[in-house]
């Protein structure tokens, strides 16, 4: 089974209006998939649709060959949006990838030397060994998300799913985070990633799925970002333009933090 | 001149007397279970709830006096039931929570009420579970709260890392197969157990701020949860200590005195830490 992930007919409403429609894709093992569409279009539905987070009406999901059940949900990390997080809460950055392992802990079990070692492994390759014991609240933006990778990889997840994890974070950072993800992608994990930024999913990812409530495309980025799949995605809310060559996409008036 | 041996006899001349030695115990007791409970329910903002299932739970004092069952069996069913009753109420999605709550709390608080006024010879001992008299606490009461108690310490020992990764962040636990849900409910469950065991130290009407104020005060100073535990039992005994204390040689009333050295500690740990806590918010 070469496959990731497999969705079939997925459909999902929110009190009687309709998410997602029909939503049938699938991504390789070791793929870096994009998420982009326009706001509202489903994009944090669809995670959290694979994740059984929210039911759906219709279709099936399927995660490394097998339903989504207790242990195929352990080698799936998800990173959620910043706004469903208390970042005043009392725990380090260690306390939160150490999360990563209760998933396989029993109860009455304290951490065993192989969950440490797991979770500071985890943080060494987030680059947050150093700011362990900083409180989770004391930390950036960006050092925020790498953090939540941490506790992804700690949890020994195969697949990485990721909601928005550069909004609201500055450039460097964003670029850290890209590249960060690359070099999971390169260690075999599967990568999803929801996004505005096109731009940044046209130069690195090798999948780019464009969605507004159906699949308007899968492809190659430089195949789904044509300008008539991009018009058809993003309505009359994206400016296509040509500028020496080179294409570049305008959304208009966006928040950024919703999805 | 106040000499060592002065301070050691105040300490030690109520302890001559048993329901000194009691008092003492259950408070403890009880102020160490509200540290631990209390730390979840600062942070999850359970104080309303934690409050309405106090209140609740009077309604099954009541019952379980008229009937001659065990006091502290019935507060626990009627906090237990009005806490799944929540639930239940609010996930039908037509009233809010808040709303569920302060229907279902007032209904049973007043049920309690209704049936203390029709038996009059009884209401002065009731009084004892709205306002707190911890040295009326009999052995067998004791026994109660002790045993409450290490079913409460067990329980959130047996599940403190899945409990600690629910409280956080729900969501990712959910999605990483941890039974969130369920958890919930468990910690609602815990949280009836602890109030009812907290429900004659200090009275149903101050149980919440033996949950909330010590927890608060921790949390001021802590940035780790175990730390802010810790913290909050340490606060939460010293205030029980303290506030028995000083009800015995002033003659207060007990479950008040511990409730405003609680407060007391809370205001000079905000007034010490006012600047560590802005900091906090602006970082985040």
């Amino acid at each position: 089974m070469n496959k990731a992930l497999e969705i079939k007919n997925l459909s999902v409403a929110y009190n009687g209006r309709p998410a997602l429609e029909g939503i049938t894709f699938s991504v390789p093992k070791g793929a870096m998939l994009g998420v982009v569409g326009p706001n509202g279009g489903g994009k944090s539905t669809l995670l959290k649709a694979m994740l059984g987070l929210v039911r759906p009406q219709t279709g099936t999901v399927e995660i490394l060959g097998r339903w989504v059940d207790r242990r195929v949900r352990k080698l799936v990390g998800y990173v959620p949006q910043r706004e469903d997080v208390d970042w005043n809460f009392p725990v380090s950055a260690f306390d939160v990838a150490m999360m990563g392992r209760v998933p396989s802990m029993r109860p009455f079990r304290r951490p065993t030397a192989r969950d440490r070692e797991l979770v500071w492994e985890a943080l060494k390759t987030a680059g947050m060994e150093r700011l362990a014991d900083t409180p989770i609240g004391g930390l950036s933006g960006g050092q925020q998300q790498r953090v939540f990778l941490a506790r992804a990889l700690a949890q020994e997840a195969q697949v990485l799913l990721l909601d928005e994890p550069v909004s609201g974070v500055d450039a460097p950072s964003q670029h850290e985070i890209f590249d960060l993800l690359h070099r999971l992608q390169g260690e075999g994990k599967t990568v999803v990633v929801t996004t505005h930024d096109l731009s940044c999913v046209a130069e690195r990812f090798d999948l780019a799925l464009l969605l507004n409530r159906r699949v308007i495309s899968l492809g190659k980025p430089e195949e789904v970002f044509s300008p008539e799949l991009l018009n058809e995605a993003y309505q009359s809310h994206l400016m296509v333009l040509e500028i020496g060559g080179r294409t570049v996409a305008v959304e208009d008036g966006n928040p950024k933090h919703r999805g | 001149m106040v000499t060592p041996n002065i301070v050691v006899d105040y300490l030690l001349a109520p302890l001559e007397f048993g329901f000194m030695q009691r008092g003492l115990l259950a408070s403890v007791l009880v102020a160490t279970i509200c540290g631990i409970l209390g730390s979840f329910v600062v942070l999850k903002r359970l104080a309303f709830i934690g409050d309405a299932l106090a209140h609740a739970s009077f309604g099954g004092v009541a019952l379980a006096f008229v009937l001659g069952a065990n006091i502290y069996l019935g507060a626990f069913v009627f906090a237990l039931a009005t806490a799944l009753g929540i639930g239940a109420i609010s996930q039908r999605g037509r009233v809010s929570s808040d709303t569920a709550i302060g229907v279902l709390f007032s209904g049973t608080f007043a049920l309690g009420i209704l049936i203390i006024s029709r038996v009059e010879s009884y209401t002065t001992d009731l009084f004892g579970y709205l306002f707190g008299d911890v040295l009326s606490i009999t052995e067998s009461d004791l026994w109660t709260i002790a045993a409450l108690g290490l079913v409460v310490l067990a329980l959130v020992g047996a599940f403190y890392r899945q409990l600690l990764f629910v409280a956080f962040d729900p969501t990712v636990a959910a999605a990483t197969g941890i039974p969130a849900r369920a958890l919930e409910y468990l910690l609602l469950a815990l949280l009836g157990a602890t109030i009812v065991t907290a429900i004659q130290a200090v009275g149903i009407v101050m149980v919440v701020a033996l949950l909330v104020t010590p927890a608060a005060t921790a949390y001021l100073f802590t940035s780790r949860f175990h730390h802010m535990i810790l913290a909050s039992v340490v606060v939460g005994a010293f205030s029980a200590l303290l506030g028995i204390y000083l009800s015995y040689y002033l003659d207060l009333a007990s479950g008040a005195a511990i409730i405003l050295v609680a407060t007391a500690l809370f205001f000079v740990t905000l007034a010490l830490t006012g600047r560590k806590l802005s900091a906090r918010r602006v970082a985040s």
